[in-house]
């Protein structure tokens, strides 16, 4: 392209130009280019470069409105929602069956105040909201303090002054599955959580010790003050512990995987092993005998899973788990602590044995166990859990719902299949067959993590059970320092199963 | 009662603004009628008067007030003189460009009084003068025609005033950016901009042999470094990337474009490696809820505000923006986002993306080189200036703490940017003319 030598303008050629402007226009229309134009091009793509920029910006703005703008929002550091409740009355969050857990109510001179009809029931799922916020408190403030009251309603409030009422959060919680998982709790302390693996939902959430959320403003200084106290820990998804023989559903699938000849393993158990001068016991001094892999994991061989665990690929083995959402971000909406897994390879054999039976320093919550769980009864793939199903102005009117999502396939259909036989086995011919009932079929594993070098355990369930026409629902229970799964927290997922099923 | 008026009034002023910034971008195509067009202009005004009533109206109906009404009657008589003065003494100036420039300096008058009234009076004060003052412009820039020759003279200007803050600066956020000359504070690359613009054209137009574009890149690059050796980092590359436009346009060589991009490039991942401030803003940028506690807290307020507004806003009054540290200067995008709405904010971009537009094409059709790069490069002054302020509050990009233009709260970048518009005005009177 020829590049023109542009010379400076100067008064004459400025009354040059005025008497050919003429003679230009006509010249413009007629072939659309001057030697203005030429130069135009470049000019075109810096215009367009910087639309762009600028198209870019609000798209971007405009994804954010919609996306993200909702982490944000809900962030406890966010100011602006406590100034809500200057305007709105907060909502009421109730139980799946309508059942009301929490509440405002207004006393004659017009202060609110938070009620919980149902007391320490909900404790930890409900949460709180006077000094800080907790549990669906939290999770759900936004919604409780917006008001989708129909408009006409919301006008006439505005004139009289008076405050438009909260929406309402429906939530998943079942009030049988919870009552009966806090009684079966006692006064033990310890976690239950029931979900539904084909959905996610979260149908009870209990954790012991708990505290009355309707006088937690006036116990606040009490419970925070002795160093010692944890009632406002949700166990469910904050309580690390060793995971015992529940641990073994790894180990098994590890061994599955790196074995395709597992199904003819076979054992002859004597009653311990012992490897480099340390030796594992079977629990209660049993002796097993002779036994396959489904018998050594349906009665919790300590001594067959310490030889598998001895014969695996370390660093697979961490995969695996990883894959299983060890060491990982957990999909919660509630604030949780992940599980670890640090056994790595080059980990003396003592470690190995002790991590392939649920010791060593492997640690799981509850909540992670009942995603596994679901995962596994939903032939490997983890559905969402949420715990809001949907929200709805005061009247009931629906204004969101909350639909079951994937998250993640954590393991193959074909290995949750052979999975979920071995985890039957464990209810009809191994330590939990105080689930092997004619009402539901259950299947888990039961687990006695020792946690003191004194000996004392915890008592795991975990597992799942199914019954035609109703939706699965997975458990996860621990009994802290009770005993043997089998004797405390078996009995406690039955009781859960038994609510659920009706039975 | 008077949230149903606040929150009525949303709607209502989000409608208007609305209306204003379509009518901005029908106004640009200049394919109609001289009639049809004047026409619309005068919409506009009058939509800028109903905008600024209403919100007055609402902030009255909040805080009941007299200081309410006497700001709403000296910010009226204000934007009614710049129209007047535009109209009876500029007859050929641009009435589009006058338009977006009141519009924009209502919102910011507006928005200023709800933060911070002291501010807002401040604000008000420095544009009487700014208008006073940039009332001359046009005339110098359509008369005074040795401009061009000026180069070394601006360039030395530029330098000693950036030099003078290098030196002897305040340092303001982990910046230098100001000093203070009797009692007040004046940002000099404000006005800098201003001058290397019109050193760069000069240069250009002169000539675009390699010898010259050699000298002139120098000099640019000088610029550039002394403000990063201040660390006003949105300075530099604003002067940056409007060298780099100017030079594209005027050698319409890609060549230089491209290379230029590539060594910008290059030295922000060198000033990443290097300086810690870049880390902490890039970092802010990435994950601003994770460092919420330090360098993402600015950010972080802001996306709140942004976030709870939606897209229609709280509704005056009814937000925090305060909460957001230095909302009045660099952040006041989201303040407008909060109270105003999502809505609102997203028709501030595209009127100021139709400002850049407008000075864009007036550039094109400008046929001395001189004042065809003078445009040029301003128009690339503003509109950059607008992408790294809005991007940075809304993490579209990490924040660099420049204001936004006829907006933001501060003096010299309000005084600056009244000669930008005013010398475009100049340059409109000149094409005028040419035609």
């Amino acid at each position: 392209m020829m590049k023109k030598d542009w010379k400076r303008t100067d008064p004459e050629q400025l009354e040059e130009r005025r008497r050919k402007k003429d003679a230009k226009k006509f010249w413009n229309e007629q072939a659309g280019e001057t030697a203005n134009t030429v130069r135009n091009r470049e000019f075109a793509v810096v215009a367009y470069l910087f639309l762009a920029v600028f198209l870019g910006m609000i798209a971007y703005f405009t994804y954010f409105q919609v996306e993200k703008s909702e982490a944000f929002i809900n962030s406890p550091y966010n100011a602006r929602q406590d100034a809500f409740a200057d305007r709105i009355r907060r909502g009421d969050i109730v139980t799946a069956q309508k059942e009301v857990i929490a509440t405002t109510k207004t006393a004659k001179d017009g202060t609110e105040s938070r009620s919980y009809p149902y007391g320490r029931l909900f404790a930890h799922a409900a949460g709180f909201s006077t000094n800080g916020k907790a549990g669906l408190e939290s999770i759900g403030n936004f919604q409780l303090l917006r008001s989708h009251a129909f408009f006409l309603e919301k006008i006439l409030n505005e004139l009289k002054d008076q405050k438009n009422i909260g929406d309402t959060l429906v939530t998943t919680l079942d009030l049988r599955v919870q009552q009966a998982a806090y009684d079966a709790l006692a006064g033990n302390q310890g976690a239950v959580i029931a979900m539904q693996p084909s959905t996610g939902k979260i149908l009870a959430m209990v954790s012991k010790p708990d505290f009355d959320p309707n006088t937690i403003a006036a116990d606040w200084e009490s419970i925070t003050a002795q160093s010692s106290s944890s009632v406002l820990v949700n166990r469910v998804t904050q309580g690390l512990y060793p995971p015992g023989s529940t641990f073994k559903i790894f180990t098994l699938l590890e061994y599955m995987k790196e074995n395709r000849s597992y199904k003819q393993y076979g054992y002859q158990c004597s009653g311990s092993i012992t490897k480099d001068g340390n030796a594992i016991r079977c629990f209660g001094n049993a002796v097993h005998g002779q036994e396959d892999l489904q018998s050594a994991f349906a009665h919790s061989c300590n001594a067959s899973f310490s030889e598998i665990g001895l014969s695996l690929d370390l660093d697979r083995f961490a995969k695996t788990n990883e894959a299983l959402l060890f060491n990982k971000k957990l999909p919660c909406e509630f604030p949780y602590k992940q599980s670890s897994f640090p056994l790595a390879s080059g980990a003396s054999s003592w470690e190995v044995m002790q991590t392939s039976i649920g010791q060593g320093k492997t640690l799981v919550t509850p909540y992670h166990l009942a995603l596994v769980m679901c995962a596994i009864a939903n032939d490997g793939i983890l559905m969402k859990p949420y715990i809001v199903d949907r929200v709805e102005n005061h009247d009931g009117v629906e204004v969101t719902v909350n639909e079951p999502e994937t998250y993640k396939e954590l393991l193959t259909p074909k290995k949750s299949k052979t999975l979920q036989q071995y985890l039957r086995a464990v209810v009809t011919e191994g330590t939990a067959t105080a689930l092997n009932v004619p009402g539901y079929t259950a299947a888990g594993k039961t687990g006695s993590a020792e946690f003191t070098s004194a000996k004392d355990s915890h008592a795991w369930f975990v597992g799942y059970a199914s019954k035609e026409g109703v939706p699965d629902l997975a458990v996860s229970v621990i009994v802290e320092g009770a005993g043997t799964g089998g004797a405390y927290a078996v009995p406690a997922a039955k009781a859960v199963f038994d609510a659920y099923f009706g039975s | 009662m008077e949230n149903l008026i606040v929150e009525l009034s949303k709607y209502l002023m989000i409608l208007l603004f609305a209306c204003y910034t379509f009518m901005c971008f029908y106004a640009l195509n200049g394919k109609k009628s001289d009639r049809r067009q004047k026409r619309i202009l005068k919409k506009q005004t009058k939509l800028i008067f109903l905008i600024h009533l209403n919100a007055f109206a609402v902030m009255f109906a909040v805080k009941k007030t007299q200081d309410v009404l006497i700001a709403y009657v000296m910010q009226a008589a204000l934007l009614c003189c710049i129209l007047v003065i535009y109209k009876y003494i500029y007859k050929r100036a641009s009435w589009l460009v006058v338009n977006n420039m009141c519009m924009l300096l209502a919102i910011g008058l507006m928005i200023l009084f709800r933060l911070n009234q002291e501010k807002a009076l401040r604000q008000y004060e420095i544009a009487v003068a700014a208008v006073v003052i940039t009332l001359i412009v046009p005339f110098v820039i359509h008369k005074l025609h040795f401009l061009y020759r000026l180069a070394w003279l601006y360039a030395v200007a530029g330098i000693a005033l950036l030099a003078a803050v290098a030196v002897l600066g305040s340092v303001s956020y982990g910046a230098k950016l100001s000093f203070r000359v009797a009692g007040i504070a004046i940002q000099p690359s404000e006005f800098v901009k201003i001058l290397f613009v019109f050193f760069t054209a000069s240069m250009l137009a002169k000539s675009t042999e390699f010898a010259q574009v050699a000298k002139a890149t120098a000099v640019a690059a000088l610029h550039v470094i002394i403000l990063v050796v201040s660390k006003d980092l949105g300075a530099a590359l604003i002067f940056f990337i409007t060298y780099l436009v100017m030079l594209y346009v005027a050698t319409r060589s890609p060549f230089y474009f491209v290379s230029g991009f590539l060594s910008g490039s290059v030295a922000s991942v060198a000033a990443y490696k290097l300086f810690r401030h870049v880390r902490v803003r890039v970092s802010a940028w990435k994950d601003p809820l994770s460092v919420i506690d330090n360098e993402g807290y600015q950010v972080c307020q802001s996306l709140f505000a942004i976030g709870t507004g939606g897209w229609f806003g709280m509704g005056l009054y009814q937000g925090m923006p305060n909460k957001i540290p230095i909302v009045e200067e660099d952040f006041i995008f989201a303040a407008v986002s909060e109270e105003l709405g999502g809505i609102f904010a997203v028709c501030l971009i595209m009127v100021c993306a139709s400002c850049y537009l407008m000075f864009l094409n007036i550039a094109m059709q400008i046929q001395d080189v001189f004042y065809k790069l003078i445009a040029l490069g301003l128009g690339t002054v503003y509109g950059f200036q607008v992408v790294l302020t809005v991007g940075g509050v809304t993490k579209f990009i990490p924040s660099t703490g420049v204001t936004l233009p006829l907006v933001s709260y501060g003096g010299s970048s309000l005084l600056s940017t009244f000669i930008l518009f005013a010398v475009i005005q100049g340059l409109y009177i000149l094409r005028e003319e040419e035609s």
